[in-house]
């Protein structure tokens, strides 16, 4: 069999993914974790705090919910049902930071924690800063 | 002596025998079918030590001395040990070999270590060149996950192809044929095979073409059918990996395995309830399945002639990563009551 025949073979006989449903449970939870955002936002308004201060504390608590969360291994358990739903979301940044960091403690504060802490989350943040510098730029150039 | 038969496999003509064996496995696997089976299981992934790694090293030489425990030799009688493991550079097999002191081949076969390990102690002792040989293989789930994929805690799903690395090890003491014992009669040293499959996530894709070359060839080389055995055992492959090999067989040599055919990867856990997608994989996989439930099972002459195949996938983070293809390799032992 050539590697073209084995391929055509393979996709056959691989089962997919359960697209439909990975949707309809990735809408569920990231919709969940956005609403109790909405919710967060109302509460800490209603608490006194300035617009500035809600940007900055919705964020904040999710981020401290998912590192607590992923810490004692609850967060992973979710994310197998919940997929894209808690990844989209900034849950899935911190969560993308907290797993390495605590697993590779192993290696050491500095070469295990410290310089793996990024592995996953640092491309996001080098092509997520460039994609708004570029954006900045171009603002700046044609758009003010 | 060995003796070549056909173009690749290898006639051990004083049948060596293997006269102990054992396997330690982790929590998922002595939760599975086969549990009763293993010698010892460990609740806790560290094994009581503070990483993966250094639980995985004393995983396998846990299993090595119950193995030597069992044969009624002592750890001085063995004179060469082939053993290896998935971690970088073998550290599991090497740093456990530091407190053991065997003469020591550290291999690296991926998954198909156990049945390189067996058929390289066999050529050993049939050859002369031993009187005892040891042969060992383990993995862990947690120190090869860190390794090949993501942290442990991050939170990703996994696709229905995908395998669950064993936590576990198995080892064999190979020594001349003595009665009432298993015995090692054929091996077959397999060669390299890649069809350009590049899904990290779908490695029976990856091997199994190379198993069905192994099978092919040595069914050729001894003349014999699927039936002449009591089971074709494959490593790792799962549930995908032996839908393809079934079909590789039947399109490339015009065989039929399916009645004698069953996966190291398939038996040691329950897919559906463990929730285990295509089934086990690693090192550890098929060694702790043949040290324990197919030896047993020999022992018993519930099962008379087994050929087990160890199934590998020679890939490395860095080549996944530079998007080469994964190349399979399978070995094979012919195993006897």
């Amino acid at each position: 069999m050539n590697p073209k025949q084995y391929q055509q073979l393979v996709h056959s006989t691989t089962p997919k993914s359960p697209l439909i449903k990975d949707c309809a449970l990735a809408f569920l939870f990231g919709g969940s974790i956005c609403a109790f955002g909405e919710l967060l936002k109302m509460v800490y308004g209603n608490m006194g705090l300035t617009e500035d201060g809600v940007k900055l504390a919705v964020p904040t608590t999710l981020i401290v919910i998912t590192a607590v969360l992923t810490g004692s291994g609850l967060f992973a358990k979710i994310a197998k049902y919940a997929g894209a739903g808690t990844a989209v979301p900034i849950t899935g940044f911190a969560n993308s930071v907290v797993s390495p960091a605590v697993e590779f403690s192993a290696e050491g504060k500095i070469l295990g924690t410290g310089a793996k802490m990024f592995n996953l989350a640092g491309p996001v943040i080098v092509y997520g800063c460039s994609a708004a510098s570029l954006y900045g730029l171009i603002y700046c150039l044609f758009l003010k | 002596m060995p003796e070549r038969i056909g173009k690749y496999t290898i006639n051990l003509n004083n049948t060596p025998s293997i006269i102990g064996y054992g396997a330690v496995v982790g929590k998922k696997e002595a939760d599975g079918p086969l549990g009763q089976c293993f010698d010892k299981a460990y609740n806790d992934a560290f094994f009581g030590e503070k990483t993966f790694e250094k639980a995985e090293t004393k995983m396998q030489k846990m299993t090595i001395e119950t193995a030597v425990k069992k044969s009624g030799l002592s750890k001085k009688d063995i004179q060469i040990a082939f053993a290896g493991d998935l971690l970088n550079q073998c550290i599991g097999s090497s740093f456990d070999m530091r407190d053991l002191g065997f003469c020591f081949a550290g291999l690296y076969g991926a998954c198909s270590t156990m049945a390189l390990s067996l058929a390289l102690a066999g050529i050993f002792v049939d050859s002369g060149a031993a009187k005892t040989a040891l042969a060992a293989a383990s993995s862990h789930f947690c120190s090869a996950e860190r390794q090949y994929r993501f942290p442990l805690e991050y939170g990703g799903q996994r696709s229905p192809a995908s395998q669950w690395t064993v936590t576990g090890a198995g080892a064999a003491v190979v020594a001349e044929s003595k009665e009432n014992t298993p015995h090692i009669e054929q091996v077959i040293i397999g060669s390299v095979r890649d069809l350009g499959i590049t899904d990290v996530n779908n490695m029976g894709a990856a091997m199994a073409p190379a198993a069905a070359q192994t099978i092919g060839d040595f069914l050729t080389d001894t003349n014999t059918k699927p039936t002449d055995y009591d089971l074709i055992l494959t490593g790792d492959l799962g549930a995908t990996g032996s839908a393809l090999l079934k079909e590789l067989m039947k399109e490339e040599y015009k065989i039929d395995i399916s009645s004698v055919h069953n996966d190291c990867g398939m038996m040691i856990f329950d897919l559906e309830k463990q929730d285990m997608h295509s089934g086990g994989s690693g090192c550890g996989c098929s060694a702790s399945v043949v040290c324990s439930y197919i030896l047993n099972k020999l022992s018993n002459k519930e099962l008379n002639k087994v050929l087990f195949v160890g199934t590998g996938a020679l890939l490395s983070p860095t080549s996944a990563q530079q998007k080469e293809s994964t190349p399979g390799i399978a070995h094979g032992v012919v195993l006897t009551a």
